[in-house]
C-alpha cells in the first residue's frame, strides 16, 4: 500500500462522501423538519442523472443540461409533493415507507420504459475531462475534483442558509418544534414545500454531477438511498453538521476499506482467507460503524437539540 | 409517531374466529383443487406464500404488538435457509438436525443483535436492524465455499430419519401449512399470555411498564428472539421449497417486502400477516403474468392502498362489514 495510492483513495473517499452529503442533506432536512421518511429521495437522484442525459442529448451543453435537469427534477418533485406526499405528512412512519416504496417501484420501472434498461452515459464537459498532476507521480481526474469542490461549496451555502437566514431559522425551529412554529403564524406547509423542493434539487444535483463517472441505470438510487440513511442516522437526524461529517466519514471508511482491507487482513492472516474475507468485511464496515455509533450514542453523533 | 395497530388493550381482531379457521381450511384444500390444474406450479406458489406468511407473522408480532419495526428480518430467513444449505453441503440433510440448528442459529443471532438493537428506539431501531441485516447479507455473499453471491443449490430436500419425506411437493405443502398454523397459534398464545401483555404494554408506554417494575428490555429481547426463530423457521422451509439458497434472500428489499405484506394485510392482527403475504405475492404473480411492466401498476397500487385503505385489507374488510351491519 503505497502513499500515492492512499492519497488517491482518500480523495476518492472524499468525493464519495461529498456525493453522499448532497443526497443526505435533503433527506435529513425533510426527515428532520417534516418527520417524513421519504424513500423516494433516491429516485430523485436517479431522475436527475437521467434528465441530464436527455437534456444533454437535446442541447449538447452540459451546463444547460444541468440547469434544465435541476428545474425538471424540481418540478417533478413538487408534483409528487402535491399529489402524494402531502397526504402522508400526518401519517405513521410505516405508511410513509410503504407509499414512497411504491413510488420507487414505479419510477425504477418508469425510467426503464422511457429510456430503456441499458445503462446510459453522460460525457464529462470539455476541458474538465483530463487529469491534473497534484504532485510528481500523482495524477487525479479533474472531474472528481470538481465534484468535491462543488459539494463543499454547496455545504458552505447550506451552512449559510441554515444558520444565517430567516428561512434557515424557521427550518431549524421546525426540526424541533414544528407545531410551535406553526402556532406562531408561520405557514408550515409552505415551509415544507420549500424544504422539500430544495432537498429534491440537491439530490438531482448529485445525480447530474456523478452521471459522467457512473453509468446511468435504473435502480442506481436504491443503494445510495440506504447509504444516505446510514449517514443521517450516524450524524443525528435533522442535523446538517452531523450529515456533513457522517457523509465524509462514511465515504472515507467505505472507500479506504474496500481498497485496503485485504492488505490489512494479510498482516494477521494468510493471504488466501484474507482475499475471501476482506471484501465482505469491507462491505460491512459502514454498517458495523453505524451499529457501533448507535450502540454508544443511540441518537447519532450530533443529535439535533430538543429532539428525543 | 402514532400507533397504527388498534390501541385497544386486547385487539379483538386477533381473537380466534371463524374467518381464520376458514382460511386454514381453504389452504388445506388447495392441493385437491390444484390436482385439476397446473399442480406443481400452484403447489409451489402457495407453499411460497405460506413460507412468507410465517416470516410476516414474525414481523407482525414485533411491529404490531411490540412496536418494534424491524427492517432486517430477511436476515433471519436467510440464516435459516443458509443453515440448511451449509449443513447439506457437508452431507447433513436430516431435519432432526437441520431444523433445530436453523432455529438455534437464528435465535442466537436475534439474541446477540437484539441486545444491541433494543438500546435504541423509533427510527434508530429501524436503521440498526437494517445494519445487522446488511451485515448478514454481505457475510452470505462472501461465503465462497457455499456459492458466494451466486448462491448454492441444495443437494436434496431435508429428510426425516433418512426418509425423503419432502420428496413430493404435496408433503412439503402440508408440512409448511402445519408449521404456519403452529406459528400462528404460538404467536396468538404468546400475545395473550402474561408475557404478551407486558410486551404490548412496552409498545404503549415503556416508561410506565418500567415504573410498574418490568424490565422492558428483557421482555423485548425475548420477543425479538421469538420473532427471529420464526424467521429461521421460514428460512428452513424456503430453502426446502426452492432447493436453492442465495444472499438475495437477505437483501434489504426482502425485509421491506415483509413489512409491506404485514401492512397490506393489517398491522397487529396476526392473521392479517397471512392475508397480506398471500395477497402481496399473488398480486405480484398475477400482475407479472399480465404485463411485462407490472411494476408500473404495482407501485401506484401500494400508494393507493396506503392513502385509501388504512388498516390494510383486514381493516378494509372490517369497515365494510361495519357499514353493512349498521344498515
Amino acid at each position: 500500500m503505497s502513499f500515492t495510492l492512499l492519497l488517491i483513495q482518500t480523495l476518492n473517499g472524499l468525493q464519495f462522501g461529498v456525493l453522499l452529503f448532497l443526497i443526505a442533506a435533503g433527506l435529513t432536512l425533510v426527515f428532520g423538519v417534516m418527520d417524513f421518511i421519504n424513500l423516494a429521495h433516491g429516485v430523485q437522484y436517479m431522475l436527475g442523472a437521467y434528465l441530464a442525459v436527455m437534456f444533454y442529448a437535446w442541447t449538447g451543453s452540459f451546463v444547460l443540461a444541468l440547469i434544465l435537469a435541476l428545474l425538471a427534477a424540481l418540478a417533478f418533485g413538487l408534483l409528487l409533493e402535491f399529489t402524494v406526499f402531502r397526504q402522508l405528512y400526518d401519517r405513521d412512519h410505516l405508511e410513509q415507507v410503504i407509499a414512497t416504496f411504491g413510488i420507487i417501484i414505479f419510477l425504477n420501472q418508469g425510467v426503464k420504459v422511457v429510456w430503456g434498461a441499458a445503462p446510459l452515459n453522460l460525457p464529462i464537459p470539455d476541458g474538465l475531462a483530463g487529469v491534473v498532476t497534484l504532485m510528481p507521480g500523482l495524477t487525479y481526474p479533474v472531474w472528481r475534483l470538481v465534484i468535491i469542490a462543488s459539494g463543499l461549496i454547496v455545504a458552505l451555502i447550506l451552512y449559510f442558509l441554515v444558520s444565517q437566514t430567516r428561512v434557515g431559522m424557521l427550518v431549524r425551529a421546525g426540526a424541533t418544534h414544528a407545531r410551535i412554529v406553526s402556532a406562531l403564524g408561520v405557514d408550515i406547509r409552505r415551509l415544507f414545500m420549500i424544504v422539500f423542493g430544495f432537498g429534491t434539487m440537491l439530490a438531482a444535483f448529485a445525480g447530474v454531477m456523478i452521471a459522467p463517472i457512473l453509468s446511468v441505470e435504473p435502480g442506481m438510487g436504491d443503494s445510495v438511498l440506504i447509504l444516505a440513511f446510514v449517514v443521517i442516522v450516524i450524524g443525528g437526524i435533522g442535523s446538517m453538521r452531523g450529515a456533513f461529517i457522517a457523509a465524509l466519514l462514511i465515504g472515507l471508511v467505505d472507500t479506504l476499506g474496500r481498497s485496503f482491507m485485504i492488505d490489512i487482513l494479510r498482516l494477521v492472516m494468510p493471504p488466501s482467507p484474507a482475499r475471501t474475507v476482506g471484501p465482505a468485511i469491507a462491505s460491512m464496515l459502514i454498517y458495523v460503524l453505524m451499529a457501533l455509533v448507535l450502540y454508544f450514542r443511540p441518537a447519532g453523533l450530533f443529535p439535533a437539540k430538543g429532539r428525543s | 409517531m402514532t400507533s397504527l395497530a388498534a390501541d385497544k388493550p386486547v385487539p379483538r381482531a386477533a381473537r380466534f374466529n371463524v374467518g381464520v379457521a376458514l382460511m386454514f381450511a381453504v389452504l388445506a384444500l388447495v392441493p385437491f383443487a390444484a390436482a385439476f390444474g397446473p399442480e406443481s406450479y400452484v403447489l409451489g406458489l402457495v407453499t411460497r406464500v405460506m413460507v412468507f406468511a410465517i416470516a410476516a407473522l414474525a414481523v407482525d408480532f414485533l411491529c404490531g404488538f411490540g412496536g418494534l419495526v424491524t427492517f432486517g428480518h430477511a436476515a433471519f430467513v436467510g440464516l435459516g435457509a443458509y443453515t440448511v444449505a451449509i449443513a447439506g453441503a457437508h452431507g447433513v440433510t436430516d431435519m432432526t438436525v437441520t431444523l433445530p440448528l436453523a432455529l438455534i442459529v437464528s435465535a442466537a443471532f436475534a439474541y446477540v443483535t437484539g441486545t444491541i438493537c433494543l438500546r435504541t428506539n423509533g427510527v434508530y431501531f429501524i436503521m440498526i436492524t437494517l445494519a445487522f441485516g446488511q451485515m448478514a447479507y454481505f457475510i452470505a455473499g462472501s461465503l465462497a465455499p457455499y456459492g458466494g453471491d451466486d448462491g448454492i443449490t441444495l443437494p436434496t430436500r431435508s429428510t426425516l430419519f433418512g426418509l425423503a419425506v419432502f420428496g413430493n411437493d404435496r408433503a412439503l405443502y402440508y408440512a409448511t401449512l402445519g408449521f404456519l398454523v403452529a406459528s400462528y397459534l404460538l404467536c396468538r398464545a404468546v400475545v395473550y399470555s402474561r408475557f404478551g401483555r407486558v410486551f404490548r404494554g412496552a409498545r404503549e408506554n415503556p416508561t410506565r411498564m418500567a415504573t410498574i417494575g418490568y424490565d422492558v428490555f428483557r421482555y423485548q429481547r425475548v420477543g425479538y428472539v421469538i420473532a427471529g426463530s420464526l424467521g429461521g423457521l421460514a428460512g428452513f422451509l424456503l430453502a426446502n421449497a426452492a432447493e436453492f439458497v442465495s444472499p438475495a434472500y437477505m437483501s434489504w428489499q426482502r425485509s421491506g417486502e415483509l413489512i409491506i405484506m404485514v401492512l397490506f394485510g393489517g398491522l397487529g392482527t396476526l392473521y392479517g400477516a397471512i392475508v397480506g403475504a398471500a395477497s402481496y405475492l399473488l398480486l405480484e404473480e398475477g400482475l407479472a403474468g399480465l404485463t411485462e411492466n407490472w411494476k408500473l401498476i404495482f407501485g401506484p397500487l401500494l400508494v393507493i392502498i396506503v392513502l385509501f385503505a388504512r388498516g390494510g385489507l383486514v381493516g378494509l374488510a372490517a369497515s365494510v362489514r361495519a357499514r353493512f351491519s349498521r344498515d
